[in-house]
């Protein structure tokens, strides 16, 4: 911890304190960007995972057009005083019709948004399983299921720790490009864990700044409200002018009936050649009734958050105003954005997207072991207050990185065997996932020598039975799935065994290293074990595991829990 | 160790709390005399005001003392801050 920063002179005083820097705001923030990394990842597949997660709903996709226009009918006849309606047409990742609409007279304290799903063949209202679904990862990744604005000032502070690391840890590898291509298995250690994770960041570099960068250019309105507030009275009114397609239009309070929406949309799809992604009607059955068509996220890489969009008055269907491109300031932000939500990328680049996403849950948990090892090879045996860094780190570690994953299974498999009417279900499944995660920090501190192998054994065992609770409790299983060529089940379910290969030949590893030093107490067995677990580490994240952390005990583990 | 303590609490505190002033005094700057449209103007340094948080933050660690890093963060927030005060003022004006 003396190897510090304050006398920095020259070139390498300045790649010594970097070096200083990459590693406290690299730990500090660590294990929450572990979990956000991986729950990230899994967010790429948000419907994907819903969809597995509801396998009773099987529906089929259908035209925009038509399908607004079942949509229509269903919401006049259930929600005619609704204040605003939103329909999401199906896609395909989505093939059922999203409803959203603000009741007139919500309960006291809440919002009143009421959600429904339609089949767009007969238009009935679905009801699967209550479940979060892919949405929990989601909500998780920007939000750590901490209250309203917390969580999300919590997840950016993290994202910002994230890139003071990212920026550190590339002036402090100054020959970043000629590190690239060094790895040293055989050097063992620390040396392997160096390159391992120096392979993972430097792989997906663009992606972890841009990923890091434009995360925080998405909360941007809340982080740094100073820039607003030189220029505007409220925060309201730059909002307001940015995302103009979401203003809230004011009723006159005069009935009149709303107009066929349907062949807005068909207009609004020739005129722009793509698709229509969202439908917002402001007091429908209103005098003051308007329609906005906004088109799909899913059409250009800048349309993620700001998309092209008409606004046409709800009664005679005249446009009243819209934006067809966007101008350049506008297109540069919803760039960067975009490219964070990956909204527009279809299947090939969305599994690249998923991998190197993998590839930065993997840079950070190699750096978080990285702590360890380096830390271990210099540890002086009488320092207790060392010691006790060492193994809380240590314990947080395994805890976290085979405890997250542990935890994502256990969701999953929460969603299969809890009772389909058990009240309050999706709270559950979100239960099953933080226990699992909190019993796997509780192991760590436990059972300081067995920790790394045993929780990489658990995280294994339970992703391997996903795919086997799914067959004994669905009929959607890989039986099926394969032959039928359901990719999005099938696909599920070989992620996840695959994930689990992975990770009990993690559990195997750490469980030799831990073995070896018994018979040979040098410290040259421990090392050559060393190989092959970082190296698993790169190919981990080529591999399409949801999991591939390499969090491996082997560096440190032969050496004992009290340094 | 004590004077240590103290000297990376110190250098933090530049970082995190300093930084963000920077940052913001930097938006607002920016907010006013960028010579965009309102709403484009407040996009644009919003999102450079990362840029300028993240530059702050490797300064304060990467300079010789504590004096420099505290400086180095304190004088352009003052800078900018003044610059978005005389920006608003002739704006006003």
């Amino acid at each position: 911890m003396k190897a510090g920063k304050v006398k920095a002179q020259g070139e390498e005083g300045l790649r010594q304190s970097m070096s200083w820097l990459h590693t406290w705001a690299g730990l500090i923030f660590g294990w929450v960007l572990f979990a956000m990394f991986l729950t990230g990842s899994l967010a790429f597949f948000r419907p994907e995972i819903t969809h597995w997660m509801q396998p009773e709903i099987q529906v089929k996709p259908a035209p925009a057009v038509q399908s607004v226009e079942v949509a229509q009918r269903y919401l006049a006849e259930h929600a005619p005083d609704a204040k605003r309606w939103f329909i999401t047409p199906p896609s395909n990742r989505e093939p059922l019709i999203l409803l959203l609409y603000q009741a007139p007279k919500p309960k006291p304290g809440e919002r009143g948004f009421v959600r429904v799903k339609l089949d767009p063949a007969n238009g009935q209202a679905v009801t699967g399983r209550e479940t979060r679904g892919g949405d929990f990862f989601y909500r998780f990744h920007f939000e750590l299921e901490t209250a309203f604005p917390w969580g999300r000032w919590l997840a950016s502070i993290a994202g910002m720790f994230m890139l003071v690391a990212i920026i550190s840890g590339i002036i402090t590898h100054k020959k970043i490009f000629t590190d690239f291509f060094t790895f040293r298995p055989r050097k063992g250690g620390q040396r392997a864990w160096m390159d391992g994770h120096n392979v993972l960041s430097v792989l997906g570099l663009p992606f972890h700044l841009m990923i890091t960068f434009s995360g925080l250019v998405l909360f941007m309105v809340m982080l740094m409200p100073a820039g607003i507030k030189a220029v505007y009275e409220n925060p309201r009114q730059y909002t307001d002018d940015v995302f103009k397609s979401f203003k809230v239009t004011p009723p006159l309070n005069q009935p009149a009936p709303l107009i066929q929406i349907a062949p807005l949309v068909e207009q609004a799809q020739q005129q722009w050649q793509g698709r229509v992604g969202r439908v917002t009607v402001n007091n429908p059955g209103d005098a003051g009734a308007t329609v906005t068509l906004t088109r799909a996220s899913s059409d250009a890489v800048s349309y993620g958050v700001l998309a092209p969009w008409k606004r046409f008055d709800g009664v005679t269907g005249k446009l009243l105003e819209g934006q067809d491109t966007l101008g350049a300031t506008a297109s540069t932000a919803g760039t960067i954005t975009g490219l964070h939500l990956g909204l527009f990328a279809e299947p090939l680049l969305r599994w690249f997207y998923f991998l190197v996403s993998l590839a930065g849950t993997g840079m950070v948990g190699t750096g978080l072991v990285l702590w360890i090892a380096k830390r271990r090879q210099k540890a002086r045996p009488q320092d207790t207050r060392e010691a006790f860094s060492l193994r809380l780190v240590d314990g947080l570690n395994a805890g976290t990185i085979a405890g997250v994953v542990f935890g994502v299974a256990a969701f999953f498999l929460a969603n299969r065997l809890l009772p389909v009417d058990l009240p309050g279900r999706q709270l559950w499944e979100s239960r099953a996932f933080f226990s699992a995660w909190a019993l796997s920090l509780v192991y760590a501190f436990l059972f300081q020598h067995r920790k790394w192998q045993d929780l990489l054994a658990i995280a294994a065992a339970a992703l391997a039975l996903v795919p086997v609770v799914n067959a004994l409790t669905t009929s959607r299983h890989l039986g099926v799935s394969l032959p039928e060529g359901d990719w999005v089940m099938a696909g599920f379910d070989l992620t996840c065994l695959a994930s689990a290969v992975l990770f009990a030949w993690m559990s195997r590893k750490a469980a030799r290293a831990r073995r070896l030093p018994a018979k040979a107490p040098a410290k040259a067995p421990a090392q050559a074990s060393i190989k092959a677990p970082a190296k698993a580490s790169t190919k981990a994240a080529a591999a399409a595991s949801p999991a591939q952390a390499a969090p491996n005990a082997a560096v440190y583990e032969p050496r004992g829990d009290t340094p | 160790m004590m004077r240590y303590r103290m000297a990376v609490f110190s250098r933090a505190l530049a970082a995190i709390l300093g930084g963000y002033a920077l940052a913001s005094a930097a938006a607002a700057c920016l907010a006013v005399w960028l010579p965009m449209g309102r709403a484009d103007a407040v996009t644009t340094a919003q999102m450079l005001s990362f840029v300028v948080y993240a530059c702050g933050v490797i300064w304060v660690f990467a300079t010789r003392n504590a004096w420099r890093a505290w400086g180095g963060i304190l004088v352009p927030t003052l800078l900018l801050g003044g610059l978005f005060l005389a920006g608003r003022a002739m704006g006003a004006a």
